[in-house]
């Protein structure tokens, strides 16, 4: 089986899913919560009334009370979102609300300070960026013994990149049609994505390492597709296991909140096996071909 | 045959004895609320330990705050101030009554406060913001109404100055501060002669002197008392009052009383917070989430100990035993060490029971590989770990460092979401490379040497 010939092709089909969502992204912007931007979510759950979205709203604006939006959930309760509440305002609107509609249960009140938000998504990303660069250089320790170990450390986290973008994509798409929000818990099934991506990857790279000792003088290219095939039932099984079972058990039991959260595991954990078969190691035969001088010429050529 | 040659590992059977007494120890975590030892000859307690399940706001419903101080980005805010902070805070909040409630400094500035499974935020929420600044304002001779806001000399942290008092016009009245709640020695609630709730005060003889000096020379006039700049009450002094004890009168319910008091005994803050996170969880929708994930957690371990078994045969049901054994092994880890569980962290955990998973699987898929070379069982037995070892050493290793910092990320951020993950995460995959190293090992060694199998393509699934 001759996986690494197709590369351009496994190339193209990971750009035809990344680049329509981060099209979505850049013209839409960040579907991003409010555990991002700062502001209020109040679920609420009326006993014997259910009042109009505009109803609401308008109780609302009667306070004052800026950028309201306001959702029903299957479950019948209503979910508002608006700018930064403090407790005293939440108060105020709570008492309005027994008034005018009828005596809220309160189910969820998320309310995150403009300056927070902002400051964990840097952090994060800051946070994100040092595991990052952690694990380059501990790959690249690791893999000492070949030529090349920082080429591995490079394309473990390309492939991690890779993961992160299709990730970011199908949020996109979901944002898009099911109103999916980029919020805590999305942070979390990216972070474990992340985690399960580099394993993946390194699991592969491995067999390259062990392969590179026996067989001294085969061609690196033949070297890497042979032992991506002796992974491939690893890679498979592990991915029916991990993925595919326990996450599709908590995407179909799960609550709504949870839905999103395990669909987005889901595709990313998928993305992660896949990645680390074609892209993390045709990478390495990319780097290695130094095939970048002939894309140009390629092109030079057709046109 | 020699015992070497006859076993696949040597001391096979001390091993299982081995994991026989973790799995005991393990199960007795898991099954008791809390551990009790007595020593059998004058039945005192050896161990007495609480170790019931912990679960997150996010599981359970409850309040989430994150308070920052309040001051300028520039101002340095020291350690010890936030310690004293969080220390009042939280004895404020246990006196009212609020069980299992837990505050954490976050980084620098950062204070995060759980309350989990509450009914009334309001009071907690209240209490925790009140910075509780108690003084004793001279007012002269006006009578302050209850509520009132008034404005007063003394500065946080300043020494109380030379009264400003009678500004014209509209500007506000500055009165002075006699003494502030620092001089309280002692507080508590009583009933006065009428049946009414008071708040009775012991001064410092520091205090003592102040209230001693000024009460003689002001008999007449009102001493106005002020917390966090909303009058109490406005009493009037009717003599001087020598030995430093007082009441506070007041519209008081015995819970008001109470409150206050609790705001006197457990004094001021040092640094002033303000709450920047809120976040509460209604008990219904925690509750939903943790039947959910339990029951998505049952039916997806159920597959996937079909599968292994099914697929790997022998081998496969030696790693669903350990798979098992990891479960028991990591709840009692958590339980011991008082993990908080939240969703995140149950993502956690799913993450290293793949990892103890895929770690079994790349071992039994060299173990067929080298099978079908045509070595010996020994020979591939041994080989399957030796080889299958550094890939799974160093994607482990990759994700203990990414958990690492992670967690640092969450614990300096106040961000428990990702802390929760990262520290289930790491503790899973500590447990999964001793369930898939030590135990699989152990029970398929054992297995082998039991079932001597000869048909790999029965026991095997080559």
């Amino acid at each position: 089986m001759n996986i690494l010939g197709k590369r351009y092709l496994f190339f193209g089909l990971s750009l035809i899913i990344i680049i329509p969502g981060l099209i979505i992204l850049f013209t839409g912007g960040l579907p991003l919560s409010i555990d991002f931007t700062g502001g209020s979510l109040l679920e609420v759950s009326f006993t014997g009334a259910s009042p109009e979205p505009a109803e609401i709203i308008a109780l609302y604006e009667g306070e004052n009370i800026k950028d309201v939006q306001v959702q029903t959930s299957e479950t019948g309760s209503y979910i508002i979102r608006s700018e930064f509440l403090d407790n005293d305002v939440r108060d105020v609107v709570l008492t309005s609300m027994t008034e005018n509609i009828g005596e809220p249960t309160v189910v969820r009140f998320d309310s995150v300070g403009p300056s927070i938000g902002e400051q964990v998504t840097s952090r994060g990303a800051q946070a994100i960026g040092l595991a990052a660069v952690l694990v380059v250089l501990f790959i690249a320790w690791s893999f000492r013994g070949v030529q090349n170990a920082f080429r591995y450390g490079i394309s473990a986290i390309l492939a991690m990149l890779h993961d992160v973008a299709i990730i970011f994509s199908v949020t996109a798409f979901g944002g898009l049609l099911f109103g999916w929000e980029i919020d805590s818990l999305f942070l979390t099934a990216l972070l474990t994505v992340i985690g399960f991506s580099m394993q993946d990857s390194i699991v592969v790279f491995d067999r390259i390492r062990e392969n590179a000792n026996i067989y001294r003088r085969l061609e690196y290219e033949t070297l890497v597709n042979h032992s991506i095939i002796q992974t491939l039932q690893r890679s498979i099984n592990t991915q029916l296991m991990t993925v595919e079972f326990l996450l599709l058990a908590l995407a179909m039991f799960g609550g709504v909140t949870l839905q999103e959260f395990a669909v987005v595991l889901l595709v990313g954990l998928m993305s992660g096996t896949y990645s680390s078969i074609f892209v993390a190691a045709p990478i390495l035969v990319v780097w290695e071909n130094k095939e970048w001088k002939t894309w140009f010429r390629r092109g030079e050529a057709t046109t | 045959m020699d015992g070497e040659e006859y076993h696949m590992i040597r001391n096979v059977y001390t091993r299982l004895i081995f994991i026989l007494v973790i799995l005991g120890l393990g199960l007795w975590v898991d099954l008791n609320d809390s551990l009790v030892i007595y020593n059998p000859f004058n039945d005192t307690r050896i161990l007495d330990r609480d170790v019931t399940t912990r679960l997150g706001l996010d599981l359970r419903g409850g309040l989430q705050v994150l308070l920052e101080a309040d001051l300028p980005e520039d101002v340095a805010v020291d350690s010890d101030s936030m310690e004293t902070a969080r220390t009042i805070m939280e004895n404020r909040t246990n006196a009212l009554g609020v069980s299992e409630n837990v505050l954490q400094i976050a980084g620098e500035r950062r204070i995060v406060g759980e309350f989990p499974g509450l009914d009334n935020t309001d009071e907690v929420l209240g209490t925790i913001q009140q910075t509780g600044l108690l003084e004793f304002v001279d007012t002269g001779d006006i009578s302050m109404p209850p509520e009132a806001t008034i404005q007063t000399d003394f500065a946080t942290g300043g020494e109380a100055e030379a009264p400003v008092t009678e500004g014209g016009g509209d500007v506000p009245t500055v009165y002075h501060t006699v003494m502030t709640g620092k001089d309280l020695r002692q507080v508590a609630v009583t009933q006065d002669q009428l049946g009414q709730y008071v708040v009775q005060f012991e001064l410092t003889p520091e205090g003592a002197d102040i209230f001693a000096a000024h009460t003689a020379a002001n008999v007449g006039k009102y001493l106005t008392i002020v917390l966090d700049k909303q009058v109490v009450s406005s009493p009037v002094i009717n003599s001087a009052i020598p030995d430093g004890s007082g009441i506070i009168q007041g519209n008081f319910t015995p819970e008001t009383a109470n409150a206050l008091a609790v705001q006197l005994r457990y004094g001021s803050l040092p640094v002033p917070l303000k709450v920047v996170e809120t976040r509460i969880i209604g008990p219904t929708l925690g509750e939903d989430s943790l039947n959910r994930s339990l029951i998505a957690g049952l039916v997806g371990l159920t597959i996937v100990i079909l599968f292994m078994g099914i697929y790997y045969r022998l081998p496969g049901i030696t790693a669903d035993i350990s798979i098992m054994l990891f479960a028991v092994i990591l709840l009692a880890v958590f339980k011991l060490i008082g993990v908080t569980l939240t969703l995140p962290g149950i993502a956690g955990i799913m993450l290293s029971t793949g990892s103890a998973l895929d770690a079994n699987i790349l071992v039994f898929e060299r173990l067929k590989e080298e099978l079908r070379s045509g070595k010996t069982l020994k020979q591939s037995f041994d080989q399957a770990w030796s080889r299958a070892w550094p890939s799974i050493r160093d994607s482990n290793i990759a994700a203990l460092i990414t958990a690492g910092i992670l967690y640092w990320f969450g614990s300096t951020f106040g961000a428990t979401i990702v802390k929760g993950f990262s520290l289930t995460l790491a503790l899973g995959i500590g447990i999964s490379l001793f369930s898939s190293l030590y135990i699989t090992r152990t029970l398929l060694a054992l297995a082998l040497d039991w079932f001597k199998p000869t048909n790999h393509e029965r026991w095997f699934g080559i």
